[in-house]
């Protein structure tokens, strides 16, 4: 049972590129040590919207984890030691990514069905979704 | 010529002034799925015949079909966020109660990590 999570963190804004690509791939081979399938992205600097760290800006990296529960928290004690880190984000997103697949599947559905009256599906339609989301 | 102006002017200002809302702009269409209704709120006719029509509010994520509500998409959240940092209610916006439910939440992981303030503006 792999779940999905997202872990973003922010990192100092002095980082060099080198170091910040040496942290991520050794968080990315812990993932992998244990079983799991890890990406990541650099947002790059951005301005943060209150102080962090005595920082005004950081550089934002987010971490796509598959994995189980333990590996995730390998990768968070480590970027707790890693002190260039400043704040960091965990989020399961397999539960919200299941919800939007049936939603979608849903949706689908109902457009294969009034495929043909769809002339006019303007003021249907936010009605129909409405018990989708429910 | 200055009574003139006057009478022409009062009717027009008590009769045609909807009101200016929070956000009322944004729901989109007026009316939505379940038709124009005149008068959420009656403005009543006790001040001297003034009527206003309150538009219909509408979520904004079922009518844009926006499912997933997602910490990182700041843009989006900035709109549901008042200047002084707070969560605009939903009786202000009109979001429905489950995907205000999930945009709180969002709000809160993006306070998290500082893509949004905790109070005041984002510096």
């Amino acid at each position: 049972m792999n779940r999905s999570y997202e872990v973003m963190f922010i990192v100092r804004p002095d980082m060099v590129d080198e170091d910040l690509n040496k942290l991520i791939s050794t968080l990315e081979s812990s993932v992998t040590g244990a079983g799991g399938t890890a990406k990541s992205e650099v947002w790059g600097k951005r301005r943060l919207a209150y102080k962090v760290a005595k920082f005004n800006d950081g550089i934002f990296v987010l971490m796509m984890i598959e994995g189980i529960g333990a590996t995730v928290h390998e990768v968070e004690r480590r970027l707790r030691v890693t002190e260039q880190v400043i704040k960091f984000i965990t989020v399961r997103t397999d539960e919200e990514l299941k919800r939007l697949e049936k939603v979608k599947k849903l949706r689908d559905a109902k457009k294969k069905t009034s495929a043909v009256p769809a002339a006019a599906p303007a003021p249907v339609t936010p009605e129909a979704a409405a018990p989708t989301t429910a | 010529m200055a009574d003139e102006t006057r009478a022409a002017s009062a009717p027009e200002g008590g009769g045609g002034a909807s009101r200016p809302e929070g956000r009322s702009d944004r729901g989109g269409d007026r009316g939505g799925p379940r038709g124009p209704r005149p008068g959420g709120g009656p403005g009543g006719s006790r001040e001297g015949g003034r009527k206003y029509f309150r538009r219909k509010k509408v979520c904004k994520f079922c009518v844009e079909k926006i499912e997933a509500v997602n910490y990182k998409d700041v843009r989006l959240l900035v709109q549901f966020v008042a200047e002084s940092g707070k969560i605009t209610p939903r009786r202000l916006t009109g979001v429905c109660t489950p995907h205000q439910r999930r945009l709180s939440k969002a709000i809160k992981q993006a306070r998290n990590i500082a893509l949004l303030p905790f109070a005041g503006r984002a510096q």
